[in-house]
């Protein structure tokens, strides 16, 4: 399987506004690619068409050659795609450990019996996914937060927990909603390794990004939009001097 | 004195069930209930049906708990999604549409005159009566807690919640919400019908005018006062609660200058101030989001 997502033909409207207008592209497996275009643009919304949070007025989504333009959005991300929230949706009210025990899938303690059960079983479970879970906020960098309340993370520490939610799944495929939006730029390289090794375990990513210094250095291949279409499609260096984007952006709502 | 005392105890126990019933679905999982006392009549009207036809007083209440809990299934059911705004209003809807049924359906369960002659349990050797009661539901009550304070703290728990915080984040990560939450309502239901059961059986008479909305209210307070989602606070509260509107009952004897009628209304009052106080202090603008 070469592509991992193909969308073909997407398009949904809000009332009198286009937001994705027959959107066509698609992204190889294992790569890291960029999605960039200015505020507006549609690109968060096809996240949510393609996460099965919205649904199409037309179009495919294929993911790993199937369809799931009709799933509806947990069972999209028990196949292995797992996105990320532009604004962090953190669990406020629990810590940053509980944020991610949250995550893994099938857990026996997470069904009404096992409260009827010894517990051993779930305490044993919850130990292992405790462990993974150290594991991931030691890799995104958030350890010395583990046990801290989700609501006092600063924003670009939600934005590091928005991934390390997403990174407890084992995804396949990764679409992250500007990853480095509000976090600081000692913390922004850390990011990017974090992202290149994540991407070498295996994990294709598809990245909204405004920092073009991240886009250039992770990217292989990155995808543009403007007014729900897409407008170009290329290696960084060839989008940064294509013309259609420059106006693009400079037309646009500031970018 | 005493007597009136284990009767405050019994009846302050008979509303923590359903307490903690509401507490699972609204305290934990964020799923309003205005309308628990429907799942609390299905129970005790259960309970004095099977009561009726001879059936022993364990059978009666496992049934009543049953019977509460599917009522509890199928008021899910209908609710799409179980979305917060449909649900207020189904649940309203619903603990009226009970009530107005067990009114008029004489065949059913007795109409406007309720069913009378309700078993009681075994007395306990050695105790009396009341006092075997008592045992027996708090023995109940703390099979209840037990359970509910497992649920709170076990895996199950924690999706609840989170749930109740955004569940849109619980979606991302997989799960399917809409059945965590039908399990939850239901399992609250069950509790209230549990509750139900005990009721009919103290009384040994019931009828549809003893549930009406305010049941829903008292519970709702309860757990509104409570921690949301702790089942240890909802139980102090229930208490304080019962305490409010029965215990203050006993102010009679000894409060001589307002008259009786007057009294009646000043525990509502009572109970009224100290909602909003708790209201004011626990959910205030310090702790908006
Ligand atoms: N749920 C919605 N209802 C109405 N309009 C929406 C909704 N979601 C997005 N939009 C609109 O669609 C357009 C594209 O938004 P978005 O996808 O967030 O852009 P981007 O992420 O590229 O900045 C915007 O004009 C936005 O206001
Ligand atoms: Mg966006």
């Amino acid at each position: 399987m070469k592509e991992i997502l193909e969308i073909k033909c997407l398009s949904r409207r809000f009332g009198g506004l286009q937001a994705v207008n027959k959107c066509e592209f698609s992204v190889r497996a294992h790569s890291i690619t960029g999605l960039v275009g200015p505020n507006g643009a549609g690109k968060s919304t096809l996240f949510n068409l393609v996460s099965g949070f919205v649904r199409p007025d037309s179009g495919e989504i294929r993911f790993a050659g199937e369809r799931i333009d009709t799933l509806s959005a947990h069972s999209v991300a028990r196949l292995g795609l797992r996105r990320t929230f532009q604004i962090p949706r953190e669990l406020k009210q629990m810590t940053v450990l509980e944020n991610l025990l949250l995550v893994p899938e099938n857990q026996f303690g997470d069904r009404i019996v096992s409260v009827l059960s010894q517990g051993k079983r779930v305490r044993e479970e919850e130990g292992k996914n405790l462990q993974i879970a150290r594991g991931v906020l030691e890799m995104v960098g958030l350890s010395e937060k583990a046990t801290h309340q989700a609501a006092l993370l600063s924003g670009g520490q939600k934005k590091l927990l928005e991934l390390a939610r997403c990174l407890m799944a084992k995804p396949k495929l990764l679409l992250l909603d500007e990853p480095t939006a509000g976090v600081n730029p000692t913390l922004i390289r850390h990011l990017m390794s974090v992202l290149r090794r994540v991407n070498e375990s295996g994990v294709t990513l598809l990245i909204i990004e405004h920092n073009m210094t991240v886009i250039m250095e992770l990217c292989e291949r990155v995808i543009v939009m403007d007014r729900g279409q897409v407008i170009a499609a290329g290696s960084p260096s060839a989008i940064q001097s294509n013309k259609q984007v420059l106006e693009a952006y400079l037309g646009g709502v500031s970018a | 004195m005493i007597d009136y005392a284990v009767s405050i105890l019994i009846f302050a126990c008979i509303y923590g069930l359903v307490a903690l019933g509401l507490n699972i679905q609204w305290g934990l999982t964020g799923l309003i209930n205005l309308g628990q006392v429907a799942f609390f009549a299905v129970g005790a009207y259960t309970f004095a049906l099977l009561s009726k036809i001879g059936m022993p007083f364990p059978v009666g209440v496992l049934v009543a708990t049953l019977t509460g809990g599917g009522f509890g299934a199928a008021v899910a059911m209908f609710t799409p999604r179980l979305r917060e705004d449909y649900l207020a209003i189904v649940t309203l809807g619903f603990s009226e549409f009970v009530r107005l049924i067990l009114l008029n359906e004489k065949w059913l369960a007795g109409g406007p005159d309720g069913i009378a002659g309700i078993q009681r349990p075994m007395t306990i050797a050695g105790f009396g009566s009341e006092v075997s009661f008592l045992i027996i539901v708090v023995v109940t009550l703390a099979i209840a807690f037990a359970f509910t304070r497992r649920i709170e703290g076990f895996p199950i728990g924690r999706t609840l919640r989170a749930i109740r915080e955004d569940e849109t984040v619980v979606s991302s990560v997989g799960k399917v919400t809409l059945a965590y939450k039908t399990r939850a309502f239901m399992l609250g239901a069950a509790l209230a019908g549990l509750g139900g059961a005990f009721f009919a059986s103290y009384l040994s008479y019931i009828s549809p005018d003893m549930f009406g909305p305010n049941v829903s209210i008292y519970v709702l307070a309860a757990v509104l006062i409570g921690r949301q989602g702790s089942s240890v606070a909802t139980l102090a509260s229930t208490a304080l609660v019962a305490l409010l509107l029965e215990g203050t009952r006993i102010l009679k004897d000894y409060v001589t200058f307002v008259d009786g009628v007057e009294l009646a209304a000043l525990r509502l009052m009572l109970l009224g101030i100290a909602l909003i106080a708790i209201v004011a202090v626990r959910y205030g603008p310090r702790r908006a989001v």
